[in-house]
């Protein structure tokens, strides 16, 4: 117990090294604050009559939504807006969304682009949002339900599978096909439904209508994994399907990360030439994957333009009261170097000049 | 070193003499617990300044409820390791218990009440589940809790079929109203979190069990000598810790109006950094748990002023970590003073 009974000297020793911790902390904290504010030199104080636009993503490492930020941030600039951005922790992270909406409103955000991590869980914090008076615009993913956003900007996934099932059926013709797909998550979200029923509805199969809300089924389809989009789960995913249907020759992907996984699987199995892999997104990567004979195809969307007409719309909002409503398609185009016939396509030269990533 | 008669074990200097001592503040957070109280107000004072939209009552109140999932947690936490152990199953639990109530109430019919019930006890029986394993199988709590955040985890998506349960019933969200005081609406779920820490600072300080946890931290063989039950003990920290996560996991229903079994996946950490940044050692035995909530507010208020300014919420996961670093090298050099 002698320290306890040590008096001033001990005490006020115990005392220096938190005393230096908090001082550590403010200069931290006003280097990192003015380091990140220099770079965007709008101050809250003095931005009284500015627009305020707010971007909210799944999470802020894939290169999609870093696309989306920047087509945001041109916008923003050009229009004299300020923008704020947050993301989720990871996909899925609903908290962290709710958290960045509530500190945009209270930020003087008007309008706040969200691309939902949870489509369901973030409602009740966009219906707060609204009714507080500010636009809520669901960017690349539909909230559920739709009308709980203003409005949606978004690639029409459906028809990005239509465009890969379509041309895989060209390409097909009469040749029986022995098709696996790599979907993403057992949640099955619109993203991964539009995409897996359009391929499908593409191929021939005319039960995969644009309005169904879960898979379904497919007599072709002899293996359906979920790979939550990542490259590596692809490739494991890939290896188990092999294992199970050795024969297969068509593969669809939810995305082109999961395609040049799979791709690894079916190479180190001497297999890539017999399987023709088609896949949506058109990210850099995947469209240098056509360019090389991966992947035959991809569908790909725009996640610039998504973002660039939500700040658009906010600032048309903020200055005119008029609010946008409904779904804008983004558009989708379907990039490969072996074109067919009656599907339209684009080269790899266009892909690569509005890829993303 | 330690008077081994059960009433006046104070193996640690956090626990304040009960006669006239220090001022309030050291008092009620210990003396590692100055710096986050620099800190916050540090903080705080530094986006007053920045923008004139932080200092208000609707913005703190908003960051108090932004707190409400990771300081909640965090109580439990600091239970945990002021035993020297640790907790890494927390938020999944948290989760499991939101959907079990969840669940139950808008699929099962079950009533809102008993639902919420037996919510809370799903985490209680984590509680009971890790503190046993940790207890007679003598196993770290590091790996116990590594294995059964796998399994509260497993069991949330297998239960919850990995879909978002909405149309929660009004009793369940009951906690997310708020109340007004001068213009300024403050949620129920708020004053209820505030009120656990102040009743677990109460039962840590000021009765023979409190002390008896801080000395589990710091000599359990002591404590063991000085004849308490040293299993049962630990074994009711833990439990009382999945009480604290099935409140909070209560809380975070009302907060959010949904049941999302994808909810809680960073809170271990995030909890477990409310603990470090309120000063409290890792190693046990040292801290306080109010010095937590200030190291959850710390968290808060640095994620929404920095949203307020316009920086990227990036920035805010910097400056945790390096206040983490901070934190963890106050706790080691005062502690190297002790020997």
């Amino acid at each position: 117990m002698a320290h306890r009974t040590g008096g001033w000297r001990v005490r006020r020793r115990r005392l220096i090294a938190p005393v230096i911790g908090a001082a550590l902390l403010a200069i931290t904290l006003a280097a990192v604050s003015s380091a990140a504010s220099s770079a965007k030199p709008a101050k809250s104080s003095a931005a009284n009559a500015q627009i305020v636009v707010g971007l909210i993503t799944k999470t802020d490492t894939n290169p999609f939504f870093v696309k989306m930020k920047e087509g945001a941030n041109k916008a923003a600039k050009a229009a004299g807006a300020k923008l704020l951005t947050a993301a989720g922790k990871f996909d899925g992270d609903n908290a962290s969304q709710v958290t960045a909406i509530e500190n945009m409103v209270t930020a003087g955000a008007k309008g706040i682009l969200i691309t939902p991590s949870n489509t369901k869980a973030i409602v009740p914090a966009i219906t707060k949002a609204r009714a507080a008076g500010v636009v809520v615009i669901a960017l690349d993913t539909a909230t559920d339900p739709q009308s709980a956003t203003d409005a949606l900007f978004a690639t029409n996934n459906y028809k990005a599978g239509v465009l890969i099932g379509e041309y895989a059926k060209a390409k097909f013709g009469n040749k029986p096909a022995k098709i696996a797909t790599l979907d993403l998550s057992p949640s099955r979200v619109t993203v991964d439904v539009g995409r897996h029923n359009g391929f499908l509805f593409g191929f021939g199969n005319t039960k995969a209508i644009a309005k169904a809300t879960n898979f379904v089924s497919d007599s072709k389809i002899v293996c359906s994994q979920d790979a939550q989009g990542d490259q590596a789960k692809g490739q494991t995913a890939m290896e188990n399907c092999l294992q199970k249907s050795p024969d297969i020759n068509l593969l669809y992907t939810i995305n082109e990360p999961t395609a040049l996984g799979a791709y690894t699987a079916l190479k180190n199995a001497g297999k890539e030439k017999q399987v023709t892999i088609v896949s949506v997104d058109g990210g850099c990567t995947g469209v240098r994957g056509v360019k090389a004979g991966k992947i035959a195809a991809t569908s790909q969307q725009y996640p610039l333009k998504m973002a660039s007409l939500g700040v658009a719309a906010v600032v048309k909002y903020a200055k005119t009261g008029a609010k946008p409503h409904g779904y804008t398609d983004t558009g989708v185009t379907l990039i490969t170097n072996k074109p067919v016939k009656g599907v339209p396509s684009k080269g790899v030269a266009f892909g690569l000049a509005n890829c993303w990533g | 070193m330690v008077n081994l008669s059960n009433q006046t074990i104070t193996a640690t200097d956090e626990v304040p003499p009960l006669e006239a001592g220090p001022s309030l503040i050291r008092r009620t957070l210990g003396t590692s617990g100055v710096g986050p109280t620099l800190a916050l107000v540090l903080v705080c004072a530094f986006f007053a300044v920045k923008t004139d939209r932080f200092l208000t009552g609707t913005n703190l109140s908003l960051v108090l409820q932004q707190t409400i999932e990771v300081g909640t947690l965090a109580i439990g936490q600091t239970l945990i390791i002021l035993t020297a152990g640790i907790d890494l199953s927390c938020g999944a639990v948290m989760a499991l218990g939101s959907i079990v109530m969840t669940k139950l109430a808008v699929n099962s019919g079950v009533s809102p009440v008993l639902a919420i019930v037996l919510g809370i006890a799903a985490c209680v029986g984590f509680g009971v589940l890790n503190g046993t394993l940790v207890t007679s199988i003598k196993l770290p709590a590091f790996i116990v809790t590594l294995g059964t955040l796998n399994i509260a985890f497993a069991l949330t998506h297998i239960y919850s079929g990995e879909a978002t349960i909405t149309g929660v019933p009004s009793e369940m969200t009951y906690l997310g109203n708020t109340f007004r005081i001068g213009g300024t609406g403050i949620t129920y779920a708020s004053i209820v979190m505030l009120a656990l820490f102040a009743l677990v600072w109460f039962a840590l300080t000021q009765s023979s069990t409190g002390r008896h946890v801080y000395a589990l931290g710091d000599n359990p063989e002591a404590v063991r000598l000085a004849g308490v039950h040293v299993q049962r003990l630990l074994i009711g920290v833990y439990a009382t810790a999945g009480l604290i996560y099935g409140i909070a996991a209560f809380l975070l229903v009302a907060r959010t109006q949904v049941g999302d079994p994808a909810a809680g996946q960073t809170d271990n950490l995030d909890s477990i950094t409310a603990v470090v940044l309120g000063g409290t050692s890792l190693f046990g035995g040292r801290g306080s748990v109010i010095a937590t909530l200030i190291g959850a507010l710390i968290v808060g208020i640095i994620r929404n002023g920095l949203t307020l300014l316009g920086v990227d919420a990036i920035y805010q996961v910097l400056i945790t970590g390096i206040l983490v670093i901070l934190a963890v090298a106050t706790d080691q050099l005062t502690r190297g003073r002790h020997a």
